[in-house]
């Protein structure tokens, strides 16, 4: 059988495109030669592949090989694809039956000696050999577990290329790397998505002497909205930040696949237990790179944290610190929940809604305010450092809640009111299952989502609730598009109190916070 | 030096040999220019044909055929339009054929002859 041809997934940002590997065998001299816009890595299989087959005891067909990758204008990245190159070569021969090969996916990075290595994204590999209609799934056995989250694929995994043969000769697993099959989408027990308590970790009743803040990470949690934490160091900003996740709900399986998916492509899966269902927090540094941030990189796309905080908390601790092209590039994603790169001959989207959390010092000498902290920043210094985070951000942040210097007597009074992590988190459930049975049979699912116009049509406050926010307009506190921001927030405070709608009790509230100020 | 000498003259033998049952005539062997050395120069009807015999004892260097590199298969073809300029003939078509041999323990050789690779 001259021509054999097996099947391989290239990926281009999350999402999974099926490859046809297709390898001819005609007289002629032998060498390999690769076709249809493979990369640097890519071109390098060819040795790679020599080397894995002839050490796994196979004959290498001494004969011109031609291996084509189609569609042939999609431009296919790294070492995923050895495995399906390997297999169809072999299946040229004739030394892999065909019928074993047809609808089997192969993803996999050889070693020289045969061994089938992991490879990054593995989970939207597998979705998408799924989504195209292909039964099977031929992954390293180091990828197993991801790839059996996809329902509906039976996932072969093994350790090494002859273990693999061997099971597609025969069926029969060789001893030395026996083939496991595992069908797909079936939750190992004890870890269902959705449920389950928050599991240990630092708790919102640490952070003590900032009852103000601590309700503003409530209110964020429960509406989705972003976040500014204003405060001198040591306050608890970070403390307070890091504490967020155990308020989210966990995520649900269809959420939790996205943001694995994510994670997968990027290489930070955890190798126990891989679907992740606790909302992700990313945080980081502020020297990071705008490459870093929302995602790029030269060869293969990488998401950034805007990415890998996909359903979760992006925390951005000393904001202003951070590069001014760093922070314009999250308004794409802040506006549309995703982030689109573009390079020539492909375009890659990575899913980026994630709840921005900004801390800043009030001044950039980071001292805190008053005099005997020795605060020399004068107040033109001072409004230009915080200037960096004005205009596209903070226009875009809902709550803002400002932390003040705590006295020894307030931490000690504060503890017998900081309530525990699992205490609000019931409070933001309840609030989020208000606000879902609200918006059901919308696109949106949290507050924060809600588009402004629809405030005037579908989701009216209550009488004269309004009031607030049109006196603070006519001051000229506020614009239009910050009254709707401050009615998002007053709802997710309805949702909070169990409120049918927002009163004036709201709308006040939630213009303290879109306006900041001491807590 | 010798056994390895010896094996690569019994094996342009044995292609000379093999190339005349096949039906071509051999016009030349090891005829050299100062670009370097044709094994053997034959005729295939109309085409001449430049032929190189590459012969090994074993595979632990790599099959034979594969030690024709790309770079070789373009001198093969310089030197066959070397060789026709050299003796004035004409011919419609020029080809580069390769032959492989392999020699086992017992001192049978295998033969592989690809056609036109160049």
């Amino acid at each position: 059988m001259p021509v054999a041809r097996t099947h391989a997934i290239a990926l281009v940002g999350v999402a999974g495109h099926l490859v046809e590997v297709e390898a001819d065998i005609q007289n002629g001299l032998p060498g390999l030669l690769l076709v249809g816009l493979p990369d640097t890595a890519l071109r390098e299989a060819r040795d790679r592949i020599r080397a894995a087959i002839v050490n796994s005891r196979e004959q290498w067909p001494q004969r011109r090989i031609t291996v084509g990758l189609s569609p042939a204008s999609l431009p296919k990245r790294g070492s995923g694809f050895d495995a399906s190159i390997a297999v169809a070569i072999l299946a040229a021969a004739g030394a892999v039956p065909a019928a074993a090969i047809e609808g089997v996916a192969f993803v996999g990075e050889l070693g020289l000696d045969g061994q089938l290595r992991p490879v990054p994204g593995v989970l939207p590999a597998a979705a998408a050999a799924a989504a195209s209609g292909l039964r099977r799934v031929a992954v390293p056995r180091a990828n197993a577990a991801e790839a059996s989250l996809v329902p509906g694929v039976r996932v072969l995994s093994a350790g090494t290329l002859p273990g693999l043969l061997r099971w597609l000769r025969d069926g029969a697993s060789s001893p030395a790397d026996p083939v496991q099959v595992i069908d797909g989408g079936r939750e190992p027990a004890g870890r269902a998505p959705g449920g389950g308590p928050p599991g240990p970790g630092p708790d919102l009743a640490d952070v003590l002497g900032q009852p103000t803040a601590r309700r503003a990470a409530e209110i964020s949690a429960a509406g989705g909205h972003h976040l500014c934490l204003l405060g001198p160091p040591g306050a608890g900003k970070t403390m307070l930040a890091e504490r967020i996740p155990a308020l989210l709900p966990r995520l649900d399986m269809a959420a939790a696949l996205e943001v694995t998916s994510i994670h997968s492509v990027a290489g930070a899966l955890p190798d126990q237990g891989p679907l992740l269902t606790v909302p992700p927090f990313c945080a980081p540094h502020h020297t990071a790179s705008k490459a870093a941030i929302v995602g790029g990189g030269s060869g293969v796309i990488r998401p950034g944290a805007a990415s890998l905080a996909h359903r979760g908390l992006l925390f951005l601790d000393e904001a202003p610190e951070f590069g001014r092209d760093v922070l314009d590039a999250l308004r794409q994603p802040l506006e549309s929940g995703e982030v689109v790169i573009a390079r020539s001959g492909l375009t890659a989207r990575f899913p980026a809604r994630f709840t921005l959390v900004l801390a800043a010092n009030p001044c950039p000498c980071a001292k805190g305010p008053g005099h005997q902290s020795g605060c020399e920043c004068t107040p033109a210094v001072r409004r230009r450092y915080l200037a960096r985070l004005s205009g596209p951000l903070l226009d875009r942040v809902d709550v803002k809640a400002e932390f003040l210097p705590v006295s020894r007597g307030e931490l000690l009074s504060d503890a017998a009111f900081a309530e525990r992590s699992a205490v609000v988190a019931a409070r933001v459930a309840a609030a989020r299952q208000r606000a879902a049975e609200r918006l059901r049979g919308t696109p949106w699912r949290l507050n924060a989502e809600i588009p402004g116009r629809e405030f005037s049509r579908r989701f009216r406050p209550a009488a004269g609730a309004l009031a607030p926010l049109e006196r603070a307009m006519d001051r000229g506190q506020i614009s239009a598009r910050g009254v709707h921001r401050a009615l998002r927030v007053a709802w997710t405070l309805a949702d909070l109190a169990g409120l049918p709608r927002p009163g004036a009790e709201q709308t006040s509230y939630a213009l303290g916070l879109w306006l900041g100020g001491p807590a | 030096m010798a056994d390895k000498d010896d094996l690569g003259r019994r094996g342009e033998q044995l292609a000379a040999e093999y190339l005349q049952q096949s039906g071509m005539r051999v016009l030349d062997r090891n005829w050299r220019c100062a670009a370097g050395e044709l094994d053997i120069v034959a005729v295939d009807r109309r085409v001449l044909v430049a032929c190189e015999v590459k012969t090994r004892s074993g595979l632990g260097f790599g099959s034979p055929l594969e030690a024709v590199s790309r770079r070789k298969q373009a001198r093969l073809r310089r030197l066959a339009i070397c060789w026709i300029h050299a003796h004035g003939v004409l011919f419609d078509e020029v080809r580069v054929d390769v032959i492989g041999l392999l020699r086992d323990r017992a001192g049978h050789f295998t033969i592989e002859h690809v056609r036109g690779v160049g």
